[in-house]
């Protein structure tokens, strides 16, 4: 279309205008990109130079290593081994069934674990580690690292695993630790950050769960730079962590293995204490169970078979069992009675097999009764009934009283799980808990250690120990820490009477002794190391009367769940008193019969420190002994020691 | 209408039309294209493969057809502006059907060798009717109601099937380059004062009817707006995209930290880095300083077009030319902003330098019409 010229012009003339002002606009705009550009870049630039370092750089945790455990010579119970486990990441494996597939013709790999681990594979990001295999042997490793050009993706790692080399002979001692579970995180109001480490093991059970701040250590920490999928480029700088605590304990190693196989498929529990230190030599539960299983978490099939055995070998006996101490509960009440001044030693009691306690008739374990007592005698021979009579005359709180001051109904401070406090009972408590007044016949159950009364082995070792020393001796299970020696055990003096102790410790000595004691089958013939001790044999149930009649109260004809308890405790040598210890066998028939020899034989292993020779026991019982020994695969009698004494 | 009307004193002819050729801008733009080479290597982490050797491929082949275009008389293209716009409404028409779905919305054509985007054509398609449009219409009637209607028809038929796709960005991008064009066409300013009070209240309108059965955009619209008013929202989320890029951005400093040395494009903090935020990239490599380098190669290249719609009195080449320019504008202020926070995040990429092979091709056909009208400018 042909335009005039002056309808060009006036055209042109507005383009030119408009052309200003939005060039103009355009222009502003401009300045305003580069103002804000100056903003953020220039002025604000420090700021956000933080927060992109703050996007790159991330702060990962280093599990510290965890605090070794060693016996009192050092040899190891509890350390750190390097555990080893396959990783794959998908990303770099390329064709992962053909490399997994390679894998397999090194490492076996069960081909169900197989079908798991390649879906697991396929639903993860491609960057994420995944673990192949755990717990690989040096052999399989090696020969993954070997193989490595024709595995991409597969990497060898190596982390830290608790192992307990010492099995189930310190399972009791020291517990175990495991996997945190998510159980163990909700009981933490501020979980330490440190437990969301995968496979980080915390202390479950046992000194490794109660002494867990010391083990655990402080974690390190490395900085990586991470890309915005949280995938790792590289490691900027790294602080390793601070290994926990390696804790020397008190026992001794080669004591232990002893007890525990002593022990040997008893239910029952042994406990063996420095007179001097309060140190735990020995504390042995029976059966036990390898603590190694619960380390990465134990099967079904396992768990099931321990908890559904009757002998219980979950539950640590020496601490969280508790028992009618029985006959060995006779000190207590004859040395509260000496030291109210209600009798005296020689005082004799008659014992025609009965007596009349209220409208109850209480017997005798002697049918035909002991005729008379006194103090030693009575202990001697364990005779019941001049246990009831002389705790008619000095009443129920003051024997309690008395086992209170020896340790029993008392929790001990132990690094252990679940530490019984036993019970010892007052009429307060009676009428307390049971809203029944006392009546007379709890006191006469009560003086011999039966109907309310209970112990752990624990506390009975250390009601020996007092008896043996005056002193307020406590137990002891950490040597030391980091080697710095921890406080030891011996206590100060419990102010008793030098005399009254005297009396009991040589009563018995004699029933260890003397022809007539009901221990003299279990003594130790060497004379430096002579042993004062007392049986036990509690009663779990009513002898009825019907039963009584019928005359079927020997033990071995009932099941084993009612059988007696058998208890024995004591002290060696007699003069100058080096150990303790305390022996109960559930449901073993007679503490003379089942506990005394258990005692006897843990007591020489200690003096000797080493198998004992055979001339330390009785002689009828040296050809049992010599072939005992030899089961319990102990190296031959030290010749050495041996001939050194003689 | 042939060309023959044209009262031509003197063009060049044949090759002698390449010494003609606005050798400035020519440069420029390859420049520009060059700083978006050197992104695309450091955003592939120092690497040709996968976008930068295919963006210089296609950059080749874009100087080329600017070349063609250039060469060919401006009336020429000028006649077939009908075609060109009917053709790229027909192709819109054509992706709604046989469209590739990618990132939520229908915008490509699979042609086997590359995706077209008929969107990008149409920004060009446009400007040229309307300046074919304005050429054609006599002074006195550019502000009369019927014409000025019939033009803001000829924009929106394109605009609504874009929306639809659905692409917000280029759709708005549409209409505020052709109301750019039909300003500078001399129409009267009471009705752009008219439309702008009429977009205020029709934002107003927008805000109040969130939530409500009238409700007239997506969800997904209207917490992009939220995100953009308030980033740290939702950081992780919808917020991170602008979180990342200020981060990036701020990060940069004056200088910047160096070729192939930013942390937040190394590590993948950024999002689409490689198309629409590439200029983070830029930002943290080469700070202030590069930031505001490619601001003002973009700014002359603006610049060269207007002076050629200027020094013409070819009302379209004046029109297409400025249309072109503008176009190119709000390409990258829009983008910018984006990046920058000050816009909300719509899917523009930075002309010349994102990964891209439509917008790439479109975009250096357009400056071959500048370049055309600059050849063929009577003189």
């Amino acid at each position: 279309m042909k335009r005039s010229d002056k309808e060009l012009g006036l055209l042109h003339r507005r383009f030119g205008r408009r052309t200003l002002l939005v060039g103009g606009l355009q222009l502003g705009f401009m300045g305003l990109l580069a103002g804000r550009m100056r903003y953020l870049q220039v002025e604000q630039a420090d700021q956000y130079r933080l927060l992109a370092e703050e996007n790159r750089i991330n702060d990962r945790l280093i599990a510290p290593e965890r605090g070794e455990l060693f016996d009192r010579n050092g040899e190891i119970i509890a350390q750190n081994t390097p555990s080893y486990r396959i990783i794959i990441v998908r990303e770099d494996a390329g064709d992962v069934d053909d490399v997994l597939l390679n894998l397999s013709q090194l490492v076996h790999i069960d081909p169900a674990e197989m079908e798991k681990l390649k879906a697991e594979l396929y639903r993860s990001p491609p960057f994420l580690p995944i673990t192949v295999a755990d717990q690989v042997s040096w052999d399989d490793i090696s020969r993954v690292a070997v193989n490595a050009p024709s595995l991409p993706g597969i990497t060898p790692e190596v982390g830290l695993a608790r192992n307990y080399p010492q099995g189930a002979d310190f399972a009791h001692v020291v517990g175990y630790v495991g996997p945190v579970s998510d159980f163990d995180l909700s009981k933490l109001e501020a979980p330490n950050p440190v437990l969301k480490i995968p496979r980080f093991q915390i202390g479950k059970v046992g000194l490794e769960s109660k002494l867990e701040d010391q083990l655990r250590g402080q974690a390190g920490a490395k900085r990586v730079e991470v890309n915005a999928a949280g995938r790792v480029m590289r490691e900027l700088d790294r602080q390793d962590g601070v290994k926990g605590t390696d804790l020397q304990l008190t026992v001794d190693a080669r004591l232990q293995r002893y007890v525990q196989a002593r022990l040997g498929g008893e239910s029952a529990a042994a406990v063996i204490m420095d007179c001097d230190t309060g140190d735990l030599r020995a504390i042995a539960s029976s059966p036990a169970f390898d603590p190694n299983l619960f380390v990465r978490g134990i099967s079904v099939a396992d768990y099931n078979r321990l908890t559904s055995n009757k002998y219980r070998p979950l539950a640590n006996k020496t601490v969280q069992g508790t028992y009618p101490p029985g006959s060995t509960f006779k000190m207590v009440t004859a040395l509260a009675a000496l030291e109210a001044g209600v009798i005296g030693p020689e005082d004799t009691v008659w014992c025609p097999g009965h007596m009349q306690v209220g409208n109850r008739r209480f017997h005798c374990w002697k049918r035909g009764g002991h005729g008379h007592m006194d103090l030693k005698n009575s202990l001697k021979q364990s005779c019941d009934v001049y246990y009831y009579d002389v705790a008619m005359k000095v009443g129920i709180n003051k024997i309690t009283e008395m086992a209170n001051r020896l340790g029993l109904g008392v929790r001990h401070d132990l690094p252990m799980s679940a530490v019984a406090q036993g019970l010892t009972p007052t009429t307060d408590w009676k009428q307390r808990v049971h809203d029944e007044s006392w009546l007379i016949g709890d006191t006469a159950n009560a003086s011999i250690g039966q109907g309310f009364m209970l112990a752990s082995p624990m506390q009975l070792a250390v009601m020996t120990a007092r008896l043996a020393t005056g002193r307020a001796v406590s137990p002891r299970l950490v040597k030391s820490q980091d080697g710095a020696e921890q406080t030891g055990g011996a206590g100060e003096s419990l102010g008793l009477n030098p005399t009254n102790l005297r009396y009991i410790r040589e009563a018995m000595y004699d029933t260890s002794n003397d022809r007539r004691g009901t221990a003299y089958g279990s003594r130790i013939i060497d004379d430096a190391f002579r042993m004062a001790g007392k049986t036990g044999t509690s009663q779990v149930r009513n002898i009825t009367a019907a039963e009584r009649a019928a005359g079927v109260t020997k033990n071995e004809d009932l099941p084993w769940e009612r059988r007696d308890h058998a208890l024995f405790v004591n002290f060696a040598p007699f003069d100058r008193p080096k150990f303790a210890v305390a022996v109960v066998v559930e449901h073993g028939g007679g503490g003379s019969k089942a506990a005394a020899p258990i005692a006897r034989d843990i007591t020489l292993q200690a003096l000797y420190d080493g198998t004992p020779p055979l001339e330390a026991y009785p002689a009828k019982d040296r050809e049992r002994i010599a072939a005992q020994q030899k089961e319990l695969n102990q190296p031959p009698p030290g010749a050495l020691r041996g001939s050194d004494r003689a | 209408m042939s060309f023959l009307e044209y009262n031509v004193k003197s063009t060049p002819t044949g090759f002698r039309k390449l010494l003609f050729l606005n050798w400035p801008l020519t440069l420029l733009l390859a420049a520009a294209a060059g700083v978006g080479f050197m992104m695309l290597y450091s955003v592939a982490g120092g690497s040709m493969s996968p976008w930068a050797e295919q963006q210089m491929e296609r950059f080749a082949l874009g100087m080329a057809v600017m070349l063609v275009v250039a060469l060919i008389p401006i009336w020429f293209w000028r006649n077939l502006s009908g075609v060109a716009y009917l053709f790229g409404l027909a192709l819109l028409v054509a992706v709604e059907f046989f469209g590739t779905v990618g990132m939520g919305a229908q915008r490509w054509i699979d042609l086997g060798f590359m995706q077209l985007q008929p969107s990008e054509l149409m920004k060009i398609a446009v400007v040229m009717m309307l300046a074919a449009y304005y050429d054609w219409l006599p002074a006195k009637r550019i502000s009369h109601p019927f014409f000025v209607l019939l033009p803001v028809l000829i924009v929106l038929l394109p605009t609504a099937l874009i929306i639809k796709q659905p692409d917000l960005g280029t759709s708005l991008l549409l209409v505020v380059g052709s109301g750019g064009v039909m300003f500078l066409a001399g129409v009267h300013w009471g009705y752009f004062a008219a439309v702008i009070a009429a977009g205020v209240a029709l934002i107003l309108a927008v805000f109040q009817s969130r939530g409500t059965d009238w409700q007239l955009l997506n969800d997904y619209q209207y917490r992009r707006i939220d995100i953009f008013l308030d980033p740290s929202q939702e950081p992780l989320g919808a917020g991170y995209h602008i979180t990342q890029s200020k981060i990036a951005l701020g990060s940069g400093g004056w200088s910047g930290r160096g070729f192939m040395q930013g942390t937040q494009t190394r590590l993948n903090f950024l999002p689409e880095k490689h198309t629409d935020f590439i200029f983070t990239t830029l930002a943290e490599e080469f700070g202030f300083v590069g930031g505001v380098s490619l601001l003002i190669i973009y700014g002359l290249i603006v610049l060269f077009c207007i002076v050629t719609a200027v020094s013409t009195r070819d009302r379209f080449a004046q029109l297409v030319s400025f249309g072109v320019a503008i176009t190119f504008f709000l390409f990258f202020a829009v983008n910018m902003s984006m990046v920058m926070g000050l816009a909300p995040v719509v899917g523009v990429p930075l002309p010349l330098v994102s990964y891209g092979g439509s917008a790439m091709l479109v975009l250096l056909a357009a400056f071959g019409l500048v370049q055309s009208a600059n050849i063929h400018r009577p003189r």
